[in-house]
């Protein structure tokens, strides 16, 4: 029940955080004035008319960016009970910890070398 | 906390959740716009985070989060929008977009079958009355004697999958 | 009665006042979550004269000063002027995702406040997951990035917002991996359980290291200078935001200055203590933990203000490689050392025991011990960049010699 009612606190945060923001611009769309046209509504590229389509192309390197991060996103979720826990444990979970680490740094060491971090 | 009878909070919460998770999961194959499938999805994987709330499991909420909507949703985006022409789509590849719920449905009636059915009559669900805790799981990941091996197979694994990742993203050399 | 947070203070007393049981703890959670849902939206509206005020003494301006005394109501006239705004929406736009993307950005901040432990007795809740929470939640924050640029239909704003979102997924990277260290020591994600394991030492302290990496890769999560590629006018006209105006223009920056102060919290409540002030005061008279809080926030919040000021942009390329050629490595680097220490101090038998852990002097020959490794570890590090670093203007140097004027750029 205890838990319940904690998560019951994080549950109405989380239906009530996007409220208290949107109440600004629920009262601005009553106050402010709407005059549109089509020359305000235009797309904003400093004056010039947008030519061609806006899904321009992206690199392949953001994904790679995207892709690391991932990668260390799920490295993170293991190295939080093992640093959660790690004052009760005994030395071999040091190593077990920094074997994990040692295999996963390879990884960024293997992505450094082939100049994957590089920004071109 | 008791709303009235039968629907207690933990009920009304699981239906929110539900809607979630499945209204989600209907926007992601009946959104042609990849970008908006893209969202609905992280809404869908949201409502699993609840789930996951809802069986005591905090710590896979949080990972939940984390992982599926902050990391995984994020490159979904990336690979939606590195696509070209992909955002837009108006109409469907093929027709035989059939074929596919056909076998969706085949595949669900069988989990049902397999899983859900076998559960019924068995209310007393085989639940451990033993409170595990994220500690727990931190001993258990790195005794000698449980999941070690495990756990040290998953950082190779993670570290195959991005050099797997990088040398396909690099043709060029 | 019990009295650790407004459930359990406010619920018996209505109940006890006539109240239906489960309405009464219905009404006490919807009353605790906007008290402290709204306090940081309100203390950003201090924080945004305040802040205008820094940078204005800095640049050896004026800065706000028509409105109230000292401009001090030149944020409410602000807001009033903003309402009055007309809110374009650009042609093309997807609306629902346009309106929803700065609500997220501001709601991805506010849900922080949520696990913040302000005193003793005054903490939204004490989520046993909390450290893990802070950074899950941070990721809204990116995808709101993506969804306003991608809902407004703009080249620029996509621009933009595949850079911010390649800077904030990077700078998590780092963030995490020094959040590790107040977990490992506290031996808990809760935030409060991370405040009170320093009551006898202050983790900055112990883990000066970490404390610094946490505070530059939060400083990069925020999008602010020195990391203000969100903002790089010269070269995005203006980043993911550049189809926003009036009221939703203005919730992104709300929710990056809310951003930084709640930065400056954490860095308190994760390597400052928190709410612990000196002899037990705090317990004594809990408002005065609020207090306490925010003074060590407010150092690490003028910390970053003026770094904002008095540092100019990065390229967008340093700012990739300080993170995964620098920030990356020495924070893995980190975790090791620490854990590595750890378990020699525990080793050598000159841990604190669990009884003397709130105990200052128990505390040393630990906080020695880790504190030497953090400056040696440093000081390897500093020593390590600015040898290469010599090496490649020397590198530079002899390439001008060769090539042409103007062609080695």
């Amino acid at each position: 029940m205890e838990i319940l009612n904690q998560w019951a606190f994080i549950g109405m945060f989380f239906l009530l955080a996007p409220i208290l923001p949107a109440v600004p611009i629920l009262l601005a769309a009553v106050i402010s004035p709407k005059k549109p046209n089509a020359i305000k509504q235009a797309t904003y590229e400093c004056g010039v008319e947008t030519v061609g389509d806006t899904w321009v192309q992206f690199k392949v390197q953001y994904y790679l960016y995207g892709l690391i991060f991932l990668i260390f996103d799920v490295e993170m979720v293991f190295l939080f009970p093992w640093a959660l826990a790690y004052k009760q444990l005994d030395f071999f979970a040091f190593l077990a910890g920094l074997l994990f680490i040692f295999l996963l740094s390879d990884a960024l060491v293997y992505a450094w070398r082939k100049k994957v971090l590089e920004w071109v | 906390m008791n709303f009235g009878e039968g629907l207690t909070p933990e009920a009304f919460a699981f239906g929110l959740f539900t809607i979630l998770t499945l209204g989600g999961a209907l926007g992601v194959v009946t959104s042609l716009n990849l970008v908006r499938a893209a969202i609905w999805l992280m809404l869908s994987l949201f409502g699993i985070a609840g789930y996951f709330v809802l069986l005591s499991a905090p710590f896979l909420a949080s990972v939940q989060v984390l992982v599926y909507i902050g990391a995984i949703g994020i490159l979904f985006s990336f690979a939606v929008m590195l696509t070209r022409g992909m955002t837009n789509l108006k109409e469907r590849f093929n027709d035989q977009w059939w074929l596919a719920g056909l076998a969706a449905l085949t595949a669900f009636v069988l989990l049902m079958v397999g899983v859900i059915v076998p559960a019924f009559g068995n209310s007393g669900a085989p639940v451990s009355d033993q409170v595990t805790t994220t500690v727990d799981l931190g001993v258990a990941l790195v005794s000698g004697n449980q999941y070690v091996l495990p756990f040290e197979v998953a950082s190779l694994l993670l570290t195959a999958a991005m050099i797997g990742a990088i040398v396909i993203a690099r043709e060029d050399d | 009665m019990q009295c650790d947070n407004i459930i359990n203070t406010l619920a018996p007393c209505l109940v006890q006042s006539g109240w239906n049981g489960d309405l009464a703890n219905f009404a006490s959670i919807f009353l605790g979550v906007i008290i402290l849902a709204t306090f940081p939206l309100l203390v950003t509206i201090v924080l945004i004269w305040f802040e205008r005020k820094f940078a204005a003494r800095i640049q050896d301006r004026l800065g706000p000063n028509r409105v109230g005394p000292f401009g001090l109501l030149q944020p409410f006239a602000d807001v009033i002027k903003l309402l009055g705004k007309e809110d374009i929406t650009p042609a093309g736009a997807d609306k629902l995702i346009y309106n929803i993307a700065p609500v997220m950005m501001v709601m991805s901040v506010l849900l922080i406040w949520a696990v913040v432990p302000l005193s003793p007795i005054h903490v939204g809740m004490d989520l046993e997951i909390g450290a893990l929470y802070i950074i899950s939640v941070a990721s809204f924050g990116t995808l709101s990035v993506i969804f306003a640029s991608w809902s407004s239909n703009n080249k620029y704003a996509l621009l933009g917002a595949f850079r911010v979102v390649a800077q904030l997924i990077s700078y998590e990277v780092p963030l995490a991996l020094s959040l590790l260290i107040p977990v490992m020591l506290a031996g808990s994600m809760s935030l409060v359980d991370i405040t009170q394991a320093q009551a006898g030492m202050w983790f900055i302290f112990v883990a000066p290291l970490s404390a610094i990496l946490f505070f530059i890769s939060s400083q990069a999560e925020t999008g602010r200078a020195p990391f203000d590629l969100l903002e790089a006018e010269s070269e995005l006209v203006a980043g993911f935001n550049i189809e926003y105006s009036g009221m939703k223009f203005a919730l992104f920056f709300a929710g990056e200055f809310m951003h930084v102060f709640t930065n400056g919290v954490l860095m308190a409540v994760l390597f400052a203590g928190g709410y612990i002030g000196f002899g037990g005061l705090e317990n004594s008279i809990p408002l005065l933990g609020i207090v306490f809080l925010f003074l060590k926030a407010s150092v690490f919040y003028m910390l970053s203000l003026l770094i904002r000021n008095a540092i100019p942009r990065v390229r967008i390329d340093q700012l990739m490689n300080f993170n995964w050629k620098f920030l990356v490595p020495v924070s893995i680097v980190n975790v090791v050392m620490m854990a590595f220490l750890l378990k020699v101090v525990q080793a050598l038998g000159i841990a604190p025991t669990p009884e003397l852990a709130n105990d200052f002097v128990a505390n040393i020959p630990q906080t020695l011990v880790l504190f030497a490794g953090n400056v040696v570890l440093g000081l390897l590090v500093m020593n390590t960049v600015s040898s290469r670093i010599r090496k490649e203007r020397l590198q530079e140097s002899a390439n001008r010699a060769i090539v042409p004027m103007g062609a080695g750029d």
